[in-house]
């Protein structure tokens, strides 16, 4: 299955710059279906970034991201050629995980 | 009850007012000695994205209140036409920043996102955000153990709870 995490990390300089986009629905329990059900709150909770072993960046998030997040970030001590890990786990215990490559 | 003359009414009203800057005065002492906490935490803060209200979302996650700043840089537009997708952008120039909170006043809960800023991160983020409404969106920078804040009105035409 494609990964529902797309990633483009660039390194420029000491500086790398992480654009991410996630495919989740972030369902916030506020939306009532066409039956007039409320959908079930199902959302993203943590979202963390990895390099050499260390966070670089962590994300904790409520149901009011955008459906379909997406995310900017820069951190320095990276090069082009390193991996970036990145995953996350949402409200209902699913989860997905991708390395993407600096370049 | 004994009916308050003029004089009296007069000391009685200069005695509160002394009793409340005494009282603003040491409201400062108590949070400088107060542990930065949650956000420097790597669990994730449930109880704060339960919070209704945005000063109550800031106490269950930092514990301690935040002053405006014009260090911190809100990045959101005038008008949102879709309140299901508003691109909020937050950056700093405070030094030693551990983290980076975002709030909207009014949707049903309002802590919205928040971001730990490890050493060596930029504290800068974009990401898109829900809004139930036009109403205020707050950012929260954790610097050195203290908030800062900055705050900006965004015009929701359709609001974004739809998702």
């Amino acid at each position: 299955m494609a990964s529902t995490i797309r990633v483009r990390a660039t390194a420029n300089g000491d500086i790398t710059e992480v654009l991410a986009l996630i495919q989740h629905p972030m369902d916030s329990g506020f939306v009532k279906d066409s039956k007039g059900e409320l959908i079930p709150a199902h959302f993203i909770q943590e979202l963390k970034f990895e390099h050499n072993g260390k966070d670089v960046f962590v994300a904790d998030w409520g149901p009011a991201v955008s459906k379909d997040p997406y995310v900017k970030f820069s951190f320095k001590g990276a090069k082009k050629g390193d991996e970036l890990n990145i995953s996350w786990v949402d409200n209902k215990g699913a989860s997905d995980a991708t390395t993407a490559k600096i370049s | 009850m004994t009916t308050i003359n003029g004089p009296l009414a007069t000391r009685r009203l200069i005695l509160q007012g002394a009793a409340s800057v005494a009282l603003i005065g040491l409201g400062n002492l108590p949070f400088g000695a107060q542990p930065a906490r949650a956000a420097a935490n790597d669990k994730y803060p449930e109880e704060a994205f339960k919070q209704k209200s945005e000063a109550d979302a800031i106490k269950a996650l930092y514990g301690k209140t935040a002053e405006p700043s014009d260090k911190v840089k809100l990045d959101a537009p005038e008008i949102a036409e879709n309140g299901g997708v508003v691109p909020i952008a937050v950056s700093t120039t405070l030094d030693k920043v551990t983290s980076i909170s975002l709030f909207v006043a009014e949707n049903p809960n309002a802590l919205a996102a928040s971001y730990k800023i490890p050493d060596g991160t930029i504290p800068s983020v974009a990401n898109r955000l829900k809004m139930a409404k036009t109403t205020n969106v707050v950012a929260i920078v954790e610097s050195d153990g203290k908030l800062y804040s900055a705050t900006k009105e965004v015009k929701v035409t359709v609001g974004g709870c739809g998702g």
